[in-house]
């Protein structure tokens, strides 16, 4: 090392003020080449990538398009040739797509609310009060996560079906009020505070109520903000549990309810993915909207190894 | 006297509402599976007769359930494997600020806003054997969903593409929390892009990548919409992964002692490849 520096150090002080100029001007050249070609490989790689991942989303949005005469054809067909909005009209005159809609819309918005509200209020016992059983308790509640939905769903069943409950909206959203990811992530915002923004609360006169309302929910727009896109965007996209316990029109969630234009008619398979892509851009424009808060209230404090 | 008593109660009326609903939907339903599995059962479900393990020797007993945790077993696999692979080539090519990052970030983490029936409906057509794109753009002629060797490849790819969002998050996570000036340091002593890669950015990833890989463990052995649309099951039973065995023996077969014993398995599975994972964890993942 100290050979090489030996022999630049040689080589520069041969060389006069202009030279030096020169060299520096081609280097600084030659690494901008360097930097501008490294960026342009990894935004072609990335255009590569995206077309791989949006594929079946690009191609979802082009068949909706489509007309359905164009769909049978041997020849490559990427994108219709003349686009029409005929099929997401269809669609809707075909099922009532706008009560599914609306169906998962009050019970996603229902759920998340009911979220919201259980899991705050079980995470503030556990990182503000004392009592007896509390790691017990909090242990009991973590290791809910463990158990599968599948291990479980069964006995629901046949419990709700037993109270005549099927078919209704509560079945839809009473299991689903609370979540021990909900209870986790609200507790590990809640233990950064100071107890003694609590105690001193208390002091004067805050009673825990409106020290949760008050205080505690606003301090905490963040991780509301991610459990409410997490939860919604769950919700929303809900199979098994509404497929077993709805069997009516009224009832069904838009992911039960689009599996309606599966038909066995060919014909209507533009009809379907119209459907399909419209019941898509509702969970994407909450993602969407809500990416930031999503991952803000995920990753910090939550998940740091 | 009578507001001590209210202190002492108060907390756990915070608790109450949550405990409710673990009572009702999840700690007894739990329970009931596991007695459910002990008896023979009538077709409203309830229990009827006492049979003890034989619901369980039956399973183990029978081709149709070996069958279905080998199907598992492959398609777990294949949804890890993939899930990880997708995610963790986003969250490289998005490590360094570029123009455009913000859409491109989005589009990867996209996945995981998109429900598992949507997202079947999508392959279903995509994989057509006539009108779809994959065999018009391989130029080939495969009825992919109905032939047995690649049926449960691809529901596992569509699956593996719906997780490989929320594991780019991960992912991204994990990169953001490497120490760059290492980076700089490995490059002055001659490190490749490749050796970095290697011996820097997936140690580096190690504690994130545990974590991803139990998720993506326990996700991936609970899907179940794409098989109910894609391929029920079928051909053959070569998807018929467990979930949807329990689906088929509870609600067609109103076998629902077995298709308890079946859910008491999943879970008995699941949560040893937790503990095992723990285990490994505390032995080899350093910090």
């Amino acid at each position: 090392m100290t050979q090489i520096n030996d022999s630049v150090a040689l080589a520069v002080g041969d060389m006069s003020r202009e030279e030096l100029l020169e060299l520096k001007k081609t280097m600084n050249a030659k690494a901008l080449a360097k930097r501008r070609s490294r960026t342009a490989l990894r935004i072609t790689a990335n255009v590569v990538f995206a077309v791989l991942i949006l594929l079946p989303l690009l191609y979802a949005i082009s068949i909706a398009l489509m007309p359905s005469n164009e769909l049978f054809t041997t020849e490559l067909n990427l994108f219709p040739k003349n686009p029409t909005f005929s099929n997401f009209v269809n669609a809707f005159r075909t099922v009532p797509l706008l009560k599914f809609i609306l169906n998962s819309f009050i019970m996603a918005g229902c759920i998340t609310i009911g979220q919201i509200i259980t899991c705050s209020l079980a995470a503030f016992a556990f990182s503000f009060l004392e009592f007896k059983g509390k790691g017990i308790l909090f242990m009991v509640v973590m290791a809910t996560m463990m158990v599968p939905g599948e291990a479980t769903i069964i006995s629901n069943y046949l419990t709700v079906s037993s109270w005549g409950m099927l078919d209704t909206y509560q079945v839809l959203i009473v299991p689903y009020l609370t979540s021990a990811m909900g209870i986790f992530l609200f507790r590990q915002f809640y233990m950064t505070f100071p107890i003694s923004l609590y105690e001193s609360a208390k002091l004067d006169g805050c009673g825990n109520l409106r020290f949760i309302v008050k205080i505690l929910l606003p301090l905490t727009k963040s991780a509301i903000g991610a459990m409410a896109v997490y939860t919604f965007i769950n919700a929303w996209n809900m199979y098994m549990w509404p497929l077993l316990v709805t069997g009516s029109n009224n009832m069904r969630t838009v992911q039960i309810g689009i599996s309606m234009l599966d038909s066995v008619d060919s014909q209507s398979i533009t009809l379907m993915i119209a459907g399909v892509v419209m019941i898509i851009i509702p969970s994407i424009s909450i993602f969407i909207i809500g990416q930031k808060q999503l991952i803000r209230g995920m990753f910090s404090g939550a998940v740091k190894g | 006297m009578e507001n001590n008593v209210k202190r002492k109660i108060a907390p756990y009326l915070y608790l109450v509402p949550c405990m409710l609903i673990f009572g009702i939907f999840l700690f007894y339903p739990f329970i009931k599976t596991i007695y459910l599995s002990l008896y023979k059962t009538n077709k409203m479900g309830q229990a009827k007769l006492y049979v003890g393990l034989e619901n369980y020797k039956d399973l183990l007993q029978s081709a149709s359930f070996i069958n279905s945790l080998k199907v598992t077993l492959i398609f777990v696999v294949i949804v890890v494997l993939g899930g990880m692979l997708l995610g963790l080539i986003a969250a490289v090519l998005c490590n360094k600020a570029f123009p455009g990052i913000r859409f491109f970030s989005t589009s990867y983490a996209l996945p995981m806003a998109i429900a598992s029936s949507s997202a079947a409906m999508i392959f279903q057509i995509m994989l057509h054997p006539a009108v779809g794109i994959v065999n018009k753009l391989l130029g080939l002629d495969i009825n992919w969903l109905n032939d047995p060797n690649t049926a449960l490849i691809c529901v596992a790819v569509l699956t593996a593409w719906l997780n490989s969002g929320i594991n780019f998050l991960y992912f991204s996570a994990g990169l953001g929390n490497i120490d760059e000036t290492i980076y700089e340091r490995a490059s002055v002593d001659g490190a490749t892009g490749v050796q970095q890669f290697f011996s820097l950015t997936l140690p580096g990833l190690s504690p994130i990548m545990f974590y991803t890989l139990v998720v993506n463990i326990i996700q991936a052995f609970q899907s179940f919409g794409q098989i109910k649309i894609l391929t029920e099951g079928g051909p053959n039973e070569s998807t018929n992964v467990i979930v949807y065995s329990i689906y088929r023996d509870a609600f067609f077969n109103y076998r629902f002692g077995s298709a308890a014993a079946q859910s008491v398995i999943l879970f008995v599975i699941i949560m040893i490849i937790t503990l095992i994972m723990f285990r490994i964890e505390k032995k080899g993942v350093n910090y």
